[in-house]
């Protein structure tokens, strides 16, 4: 159907390479998923389609009292026949115009079920999404989670939408025809089974072939766009080596074999057709070949109620049945061709549910934390009191079990770790005997090779990765004992990676506290140096930034991303390379901004470039998870070790 | 993905059609068979419901006279031409749609190879027009999409009318005047298939950008999920995401609801014709006893009647595939028409005597319509052989400058010159031999590191190789070992270092470093540098960085500005006079001052 072809296809997709086969029981699942919130309209269409399949089996019913009454007419006359003949043709209209009436209601309906039921799907595995650990997507490729969106719920759209009713109504008219098939003679019918048999024997080996070519394609497709994706990402190299030619060759080879493999998959599904079809009229001439011997050997025709004559009246009653049963086989055929038409569409949709159920089944992010973060009035003598109102202190809210007090700690940012061990997976640690104490007011810097583990540290402060081993304490309070969202919500954090966000500039410095005003997003970019390049923007902050800021700098993104912690106002900062793209100068500029605005704040500062470092209050070079030395900028030099080799560039970082 | 809807209209759908059609090339021979086959497949295909008629009024005449002798031989007769048919049928239909699987998988590979050679000629500023993300895309997803298409044309657009009009054939040499319910019950369905899809094509055509617009909010979310977390800010995301996908369900649903009326439709329209087939068949057969029309051949109707109707469904469906593919049809089409804006010259001189530079007040920009040049009144001069070192904050345009070098980018304005030659003169291929770029973005390619190597020489003998390597000290590693896409598993410095290697083995007359020893030690930094000024004396250097001291030792310094040329000197000049450079130079160095 043309809905199946109008979607457009997923950029994320096709990128998953060899895609599993679905697991059992995914169809039953499906279903009940299906039925549970549409459960009502799903009973009238399974109504609607039961009628319309029977309405157009019944033409053939029609058409076999038809012809008794015309065989009568013809030898009575028209006029003889005429009550008998408008009985039919009123009842047919009747009939028909109940056909026509239940599938105008349940195509509406399905259309209406599909896109509810798609959008179900679509914001549930989102809402999924959300609660998944950061471990999820750190294991999982963007592409493979992209193509659940796009492929597999594009897949699933054209089985619920068309092969599982066109299924079920086929089934239907299947099963009626077998029945009618059955009371008019049970030689032919055999003959039909056989028919079926081998039809069914063909679609397995035509269609397995289709389906193993179309897993191969997607399979050299994927290798093609990765190459071309690796391609045009050099072209500066290509062009200034004069490579073209080279890079050409090595398209046309990869190029080459996803023709070989398209072909074949295409070739494949495009004969079924024929051969389906055709078996049919074989299987045709068959039952009228078989028929002729029966009648020709005088084989009383056997039917559900038991041998029948072959003569009534001196009329050869058998070859009547042979005439109304030939239609029929023709019919049954086709209908065994519809289903094996939706085979491709059917696996398909099947592995598509079953990787949609993978992500719905996914673990998510646990939370035991109680402690809360709560706005609080300060009294002179240091008593908290809880409000509603913004006063501009925080505290946190501890409740406490055995006795149901509850305790109230001011929010300083005062962050302690003890002895931590880590591993992002256990047989691998990558902290080891992690201590450190960062006070309010304190600019904690850590320096070390990439994968010294620099970036793990704050992961683990954040919690997107809980400790092994160890404690971490925020102003006193075991952070296992903070509720996640309340931990966050006290931590401003900048990464390397801006990630901004498709809206306006000002949305995307807004994103940081939803309920800052223009005024104060405004200054917030001013602090990151932000305001100047935003204000030559062609719409100022009202520019739209699309596809993760594309048409902004690296370094420009950085500024802005710092905009966006700033407006956020929180009382620990973490600034993870976050001005690795900014030129030193641009630099010291937003430096003398963030140390204004962190001023009695904590701050964690991860950088590459010395010079990002050297103000901090302690410096921690890390090495292999191990904090090897510690102090500040003027001790490390003088202490003449690993930071100074660094910092005298006799010793390469990365 | 493809954010840069670029020249939307520049190109029409027949011109769009016409650059298509050049790359069938050796597939026109199965796209010509397939709908052959397909023509013959769909003549046999009417044919079998007809002498089923036949062979079913046989049978009908023997039972009446029941003389059963001549039933098998008239079975075997009629069911022998039957089989017959059906196995040419079967054949036709194997070959249609192999040649048709050949035919648009070939076109596809066609495609795919014109363009890709096509985007292999383009200049930078032809793909800074279009974007790399969008080449990706219209390489990929619009290749498929005119693929499917193209496989639909020759298939069924060749079936679908053919079957209509031999079945209205077939159907009047039966009987005219029942043919006639046809003349009324077609145009009932093609009206109101146009209808339909003319109404819902709109509808579709605007749901598709916010469904894309969804999609990539996901992605957004994907690789923004530690933003989204830090800021908790998962309600908020969900919010948005309901509401976006809420408002795509609805549009779907509206335009869902209009496409679903095909069914029913069509549904009404083979009833319709079947009660008026039944009526005036029987009314006819009765009266004119046979005479007129045959029973059995009340059957062939049928069949007909069915057969017409689904050929004007799938005639509806195919014009929703064709008009979908038309967009990327006309995407495709820009890409192959478009003209590489940098190409040899006629004529061209291909041997460059040294490594002389010059620029005479040189203005660029990127696009057009830009208003600022992103380089203006550039004049600098460089003899063969020297070091030149540049320094700028970033986005002052420095790659830009060194970009023109090669001809990576054309000046809008002023000549650069090579050798004293205008850099247009040169063919490009010797132009780029001559003139080694280590970029900013040190880019390997997944194969060995050998053959990376050979990215710079293709003859190069393992021992130029491990040459070129120690010149650039990174001489530890195997020739065989294997370099994953990007260079992935080697450190930051040590692929600057391979990067400078492979330049090397170039052995350019213009060797430019842009800013391509940043993750380099201090000290490997100067040993390369030593080796350059050892083994390549004669080349020309021009060393872009951030670090002064990996250009503190260049015969000139060059400062550069926004867009524009601040000083040039030694560093003895700078140091005293250049503020810019005072400030990089003392802040990059007070370490050296501490320890005196």
């Amino acid at each position: 159907m043309a809905r199946g072809m109008a979607m457009p296809r997923g950029k994320g997709g096709m990128k998953g390479g060899p895609r599993p086969k679905a697991k059992k029981g995914t169809m039953k699942r499906l279903l009940k998923f299906l039925f549970k919130t549409n459960g009502k309209l799903l009973s009238i269409v399974l109504v609607c389609l039961i009628i319309s399949a029977i309405v157009s089996v019944s033409s053939s019913i029609f058409l076999e009292n038809l012809i008794v009454q015309i065989g009568r007419g013809l030898n009575l006359g028209l006029d003889a026949v005429w009550n008998n003949l408008l009985t039919i043709f009123i009842s047919m209209g009747c009939v028909y115009f109940a056909g026509i009436l239940c599938s105008f209601i349940y195509t509406r309906l399905m259309a209406y079920i599909t896109q509810k039921f798609l959008h179900e799907v679509r914001t549930d595995i989102f809402n999924k999404m959300q609660s998944l650990p950061i471990k999820f997507f750190d294991t999982h490729k963007t592409g493979d989670i992209m193509s659940t969106f796009t492929n597999d719920t594009d897949a699933l759209r054209q089985l619920v939408s068309q092969s599982i009713p066109q299924l079920f109504s086929v089934s239907i008219s299947i099963v009626t025809l077998l029945i009618i098939m059955f009371t008019s003679s049970i030689w032919l019918s055999l003959l039909i089974f056989v028919g079926v048999f081998v039809m069914f024997s063909v679609t397995k080996m035509v269609g397995g072939n289709s389906a193993k070519y179309f897993i191969r394609q997607q399979q050299s497709l994927a290798l093609e766009e990765g190459y071309i994706e690796e391609i045009m990402h050099g072209q500066k190299v290509v062009k200034a080596f004069c490579h073209e030619d080279e890079t050409i060759n090595g398209f046309n080879d990869k190029n080459e074999q996803l023709f070989h493999d398209a072909e074949k998959a295409h070739a494949f599904a495009n004969i079924l057709g024929p051969i389906m079809n055709n078996l049919g009229n074989i299987l045709y001439v068959l039952i009228a070949f078989v028929g002729g011997l029966l009648v020709f050997f005088k084989i009383p025709n056997l039917t559900v109620t038991g041998f029948q004559p072959l003569y009534i009246d001196g009329q050869l009653t058998f070859l009547a049945t042979i005439m109304a049963f030939l239609p029929r086989s023709k019919q049954f055929a086709g209908n065994v061709n519809q289903i094996s038409q939706q085979i491709n569409s059917i696996i398909m949709g099947l592995a598509g549910a079953s990787r949609l159920f993978d992500l719905m089944d996914q673990e998510p992010e646990t939370d035991e934390g109680y402690v809360t973060l709560v706005r609080c009035n300060i009294a002179d003598d240091g008593t908290i009191t809880e409000t509603e109102e913004r006063t501009g202190h925080w505290a946190w809210k501890h409740p406490h079990k055995a006795d149901g007090s509850i305790t109230y700690t001011e929010l300083k940012g005062d962050i302690q770790m003890f002895d931590v061990d880590f591993g992002y997976v256990p047989e691998k640690i990558v902290l080891h005997n992690v201590s450190l104490y960062a006070h309010p007011g304190q600019k904690i810097a850590f320096v070390g090779a990439t994968g010294a583990g620099k970036t793990t540290i704050t992961n683990l402060i954040n919690r997107f990765y809980d400790i092994a081993d160890g404690k971490i304490r925020y102003d006193g309070i075991n952070i296992n004992k903070i509720k996640k969202s309340d931990l966050r919500r006290s931590l401003g954090i900048v990464l390397q990676d801006t990630n901004l966000f498709t809206g306006t500039v000002m949305e995307n410095i807004r994103y940081g506290r939803l309920s800052a005003t223009d005024e104060e997003c405004i200054e917030a970019a001013k602090l990151a140096y932000a305001d100047d390049f935003i204000s030559r923007l062609p719409n100022g902050y009202n520019t739209m930034l699309t596809a993760d800021g594309g048409n902004l700098s690296q370094g420009q993104r950085q500024l802005l991303s710092i905009a966006r912690a700033a407006v956020k106002d929180a009382p620990v900062m973490i600034l993870d390379e976050a001005t690795s793209s900014i030129d030193t100068r641009t630099e010291s500029l937003v430096q003398k901004g963030t140390d204004r605005l962190m001023q009695g704040r904590t701050v964690f500062v991860i950088a590459h470039r010395l010079s990002t470092v050297q103000n901090s209050d302690v410096i921690m070079v890390l090495d292999n998870g191990h904090i090897i030395e510690r102090g500040s900028h003027k001790e490390l030099i003088e202490k003449r070790g690993k930071y100074y080799q660094l910092y005298t560039g006799a010793f390469e970082l990365e | 993905m493809d954010n840069v809807k670029i020249n939307k209209e520049t190109i029409g759908f027949i011109p769009a059609v016409k650059t298509l059609s050049k790359s069938v090339r050796e597939y026109k021979k199965p796209s010509l068979l397939a709908p052959l086959f397909v023509a013959l497949e769909v003549v046999m295909e009417c044919l079998i419901p007809f002498i089923m008629t036949l062979l079913l009024d046989k049978i009908k005449t023997i039972s009446e006279s029941g003389n059963t002798e001549f039933l098998i031989q008239v079975i075997l007769k009629y069911g022998g031409v039957l089989l017959l048919l059906a196995f040419v049928s079967l054949a036709c239909g194997v070959a249609a749609g192999k040649y048709c699987a050949t035919a648009s998988s070939g076109f596809a590979k066609n495609l795919r190879k014109d363009m890709f050679k096509r985007i292999q000629g383009f200049s930078f500023s032809n793909i800074d027009k279009f974007s790399t993300s969008s080449l990706v895309t219209r390489l990929t997803t619009d290749v498929t999409n005119v693929e499917m298409s193209y496989m639909m044309i020759v298939r069924t657009a060749i079936r679908a009318p053919f079957m209509l009009i031999f079945s209205l054939i077939m159907s009047f040499v039966i009987n005219a005047r029942m043919a006639l319910i046809f003349l009324c019950t077609v145009p009932i369905l093609a009206i109101g298939l146009t209808i339909i899809t003319s109404k819902a094509m709109p509808l579709f055509q605007k749901i598709f950008p916010k469904y894309d617009a969804l999609n990539e909010s996901v992605q957004e979310n994907i690789h923004g999920m530690r933003v989204v977390k830090s800021y908790v800010r998962e309600d908020f995301e969900k919010e948005k995401f309901h509401k976006a996908s809420d408002e795509v369900k609805k549009n779907f649903i509206k335009a869902e609801k209009l496409v679903a009326m095909n069914g029913p439709l069509m549904n009404f329209c083979i009833y319709t014709g079947l009660i008026l087939i039944y009526i005036i068949g029987s009314m006819l057969i009765i009266n004119y006893q046979e005479k007129v029309l045959k029973l059995a051949e009340l059957q062939s109707f049928m069949s007909y009647s069915f057969q017409m109707l689904m050929s004007l469904m799938m005639l509806s469906m195919i014009m929703v595939m064709i008009i979908i593919s038309i967009a990327s049809a006309k995407r495709i089409a820009e890409v192959i028409n478009e003209e590489s804006s940098i190409v040899s010259p006629d004529n061209a001189i291909t041997e460059i005597n040294d490594g002389s530079i010059e620029f005479n007040n040189v203005c660029f920009k990127y696009s057009k319509t830009a208003e600022k040049y992103v380089l203006s009144d550039i004049n600098l001069k460089i003899n063969s052989g020297e070091i030149i070192g540049i320094l700028g904050a970033t986005g002052s345009s420095k790659t830009t400058l060194v970009n023109l070098i090669p001809r990576l980018y054309d000046a809008d304005e002023g000549e650069v010159k090579v050798a004293g030659i205008n850099v247009k003169e040169y063919d490009l291929t010797s132009l780029r031999n001559a003139v080694a770029v280590v970029l900013q973005k040190n880019q390997l390619f997944s194969g060995t590191l050998r053959e990376n190597m050979q990215w710079g020489d293709k003859n190069a003998s393992d021992d130029e190789i491990r040459h070129a390597l120690s010149l650039a000290q990174i001489d530890s590693f195997e020739l065989d070992k294997y370099v994953e896409q990007g260079g992935a598993n080697f450190s930051g410095g040590q692929k600057q270092r391979l990067c400078i290697a492979r330049a090397l083995l170039k052995k350019p007359k213009i060797l430019i470093l842009d800013d391509s020893t940043s993750a380099v030690d201090t000290k490997t930094d100067a040993l390369i540098r030593k080796s350059f000024r050892e083994y390549i004396p004669k080349t020309t250097k021009i060393i872009i960085a951030q670090r002064v001291a990996s250009i503190q030792d260049a015969d000139k310094i060059v400062i550069m500005d926004n867009g524009k040329i601040t000083a040039i000197g030694t560093h003895e000049d700078l140091v005293q006079n250049n503020k810019i450079y005072q400030e990089l130079y003392y802040s990059q160095n007070k370490a050296g001052d501490q320890n005196g």
